[in-house]
């Protein structure tokens, strides 16, 4: 049995901005069961992108996500907090110590007992290392820092964090669950564009895959840099539905499943989309 | 945090629950914004009521863009940039921005090549235009048309 | 906001060699047409000047409007002519105003 989707609608009212939370026309037919993209169909969101952004993400001197890359790695060797520490007082040369760590990210973090990101990590490493004030998550600095370090594993492979830590089980099923739900107004769940209908046209554009290999990444959208909270919000409300607050467990979950649905995927960090 | 730079087409849609499947109206509403005639005065601040000539100027832009926010554009003039023979400026204007220009470059002979790249916010699906005012007084034209596509999932709700 | 600046150009260069120029700062270039959700207008912030000076001579120079994109991108070409310093200066609204300098050697 299939079922017809439509589209929610957005409506310009005088100079109120418009919004469009999802496609006008659009339809997509819908199979009982989602099912995993096979591993050697997958690809990146930046196989879905015109040259012209392609480009802009492959030459960092036209990657507009390089400025928060040149900024993370100021504020790398800043000392910080009432530890008067920087991050490379403990952590040395970044393109060393942090090569491969970002795509390792999320794992298990026994202080929380369960995953965290690699913001959250930053966060963690800020507040009991440093002793500094907390850096906010979207905050510019704490994107700065992670774009840095997430630029040092580009072109690695993301790592199967669950098969290297069989705590970290559980969540990865919580996340499977949660992105294979039917959710918000239009009872969409993210299976269903992104496992099911990638390559087709949502609004003019392509529907991608919905690999994080390219986070933090500068979304032509916001005009600015971003993390994959801020993505999955993004698609949370595009998807009709009440998105979690900034980390929120059920992000660390899903960002896991995605990880994990990505890994063996080269870590493209910081990537350009649209 | 907002992410749009400027107002964008809004997307109506009538009858959700009574059209039946497989049938989609969508009306697309333009902004009040600029107008042709907002275009045409600032083409003619620029030409001072000189013709535009079309030839010389090359202008890269891509003819459908994934996100109205940043397009990349290049503009290119043939010119020998002598001191006898150069270009001494380029700018690029819209016809459906909420204001025409987008830039104005100032060169010279120093310049050796008539070449600039950079990104612009284009609102709507239109036309581009490129001129370039030549050292002996000419002005040079192209123009494109760029499809401006919106992506899904966006941040902001209704 | 501390303001980024990236500048990429051949730091060695021949006499008469015409070498590109890339910019690239970092700026939110507020267009003054946006609202807020409570209708509020977001006032204009953008960069609204750009030149580039080689030796203190002006080479380049560049007016910017709304329609430039956020973290403004760049890139022109100028002739090799000397050895000596380039000067960046990006100036704009709010006192807006960021200057950067870079050696170039030409043989």
């Amino acid at each position: 049995m299939t079922a017809f989707l439509r589209g929610a609608f957005s409506r310009l009212r005088g100079k109120k901005r418009p919004a469009l939370a999802a496609a006008a026309t659009f339809l997509l037919a819908l199979p009982a069961v989602a099912a995993d993209i096979p591993l050697p169909d997958r690809r990146s969101g930046y196989e879905f992108m015109g040259p012209d952004t392609r480009a802009m993400q492959d030459d960092d001197t036209q990657n507009p996500a390089t400025l928060a890359v040149l900024e993370g790695e100021a504020l790398w060797a800043r000392k910080a907090g009432a530890a008067g520490r920087a991050c490379a007082d403990c952590h040395g040369d970044a393109r060393e110590s942090m090569k491969g760590a970002a795509a390792r990210y999320p794992r298990f973090d026994d202080a929380g007992a369960g995953p965290i990101d690699l913001e959250g990590r930053i966060m963690q490493c800020r507040a009991r290392r440093q002793e500094a004030p907390p850096l906010a998550r979207e905050s510019r600095e704490l994107l700065a820092l992670s774009a840095f370090v997430a630029r040092q594993s580009r072109g690695l492979p993301v790592a199967d964090a669950v098969a290297a830590d069989a705590r970290l089980a559980p969540f990865l099923e919580r996340g499977r669950a949660l992105f294979r739900r039917r959710q918000g107004q239009i009872a969409l769940s993210c299976a269903q564009c992104h496992d099911d209908n990638w390559g087709k046209s949502l609004a003019g554009n392509a529907i991608p895959q919905a690999h994080p290999t390219g986070y933090p990444l500068y979304r032509l959208e916001w005009q600015s840099v971003g993390s994959l909270q801020r993505r999955l919000r993004n698609c949370m409300i595009g998807m009709r539905a009440e998105p979690y607050a900034y980390g929120a467990p059920e992000y660390l979950d899903l960002a896991l499943y995605l990880a994990w649905r990505a890994r063996g995927m080269a870590m493209e960090a910081p990537a350009v989309r649209p | 945090m907002r992410s749009r730079g400027m107002t964008r087409r809004g997307m109506l849609m009538a009858g959700l629950a009574a059209l039946p499947a497989g049938a989609a109206l969508t009306v697309i509403v333009r902004p009040a914004a600029a107008t042709p005639e907002a275009m045409q005065e600032a083409i003619r601040r620029i030409t001072g009521g000189a013709p535009l000539r079309r030839g010389r100027v090359r202008l890269e832009i891509p003819p459908l863009s994934e996100n109205g926010n940043s397009v990349a554009c290049a503009v290119a003039v043939d010119s020998p940039m002598t001191a006898a023979d150069h270009v001494k400026a380029i700018h690029v204007v819209t016809e459906k921005n909420p204001q025409p220009n987008v830039i104005g470059v100032h060169l010279g002979p120093r310049a050796g090549r008539a070449r600039i790249a950079t990104r612009l916010r284009l609102s709507d699906t239109q036309t581009v235009t490129a001129i370039a005012a030549l050292s002996d007084g000419s002005f040079w034209a192209e123009s494109a048309n760029v499809i401006v596509t919106m992506g899904a999932c966006l941040e902001d709700a209704l | 906001m501390t303001a980024q600046a990236l500048i990429h150009f051949p730091k060695k260069a021949r006499r008469g060699e015409v070498i590109e120029i890339r910019t690239m700062i970092s700026h939110p270039m507020e267009t003054g047409f946006r609202r807020t959700q409570q209708g509020e207008p977001i006032p204009r912030n953008i960069i609204t000047a750009f030149a580039c000076r080689y030796n203190d001579v002006e080479v380049f120079r560049a007016d910017l409007f709304p329609a430039m994109t956020a973290n403004p991108f760049l890139s022109f070409h100028t002739v090799a002519a000397e050895s000596g310093t380039l000067t960046f200066t990006w100036t704009g609204d709010d006192g807006f105003r960021v200057e950067e300098r870079a050696k170039i050697e030409v043989g």
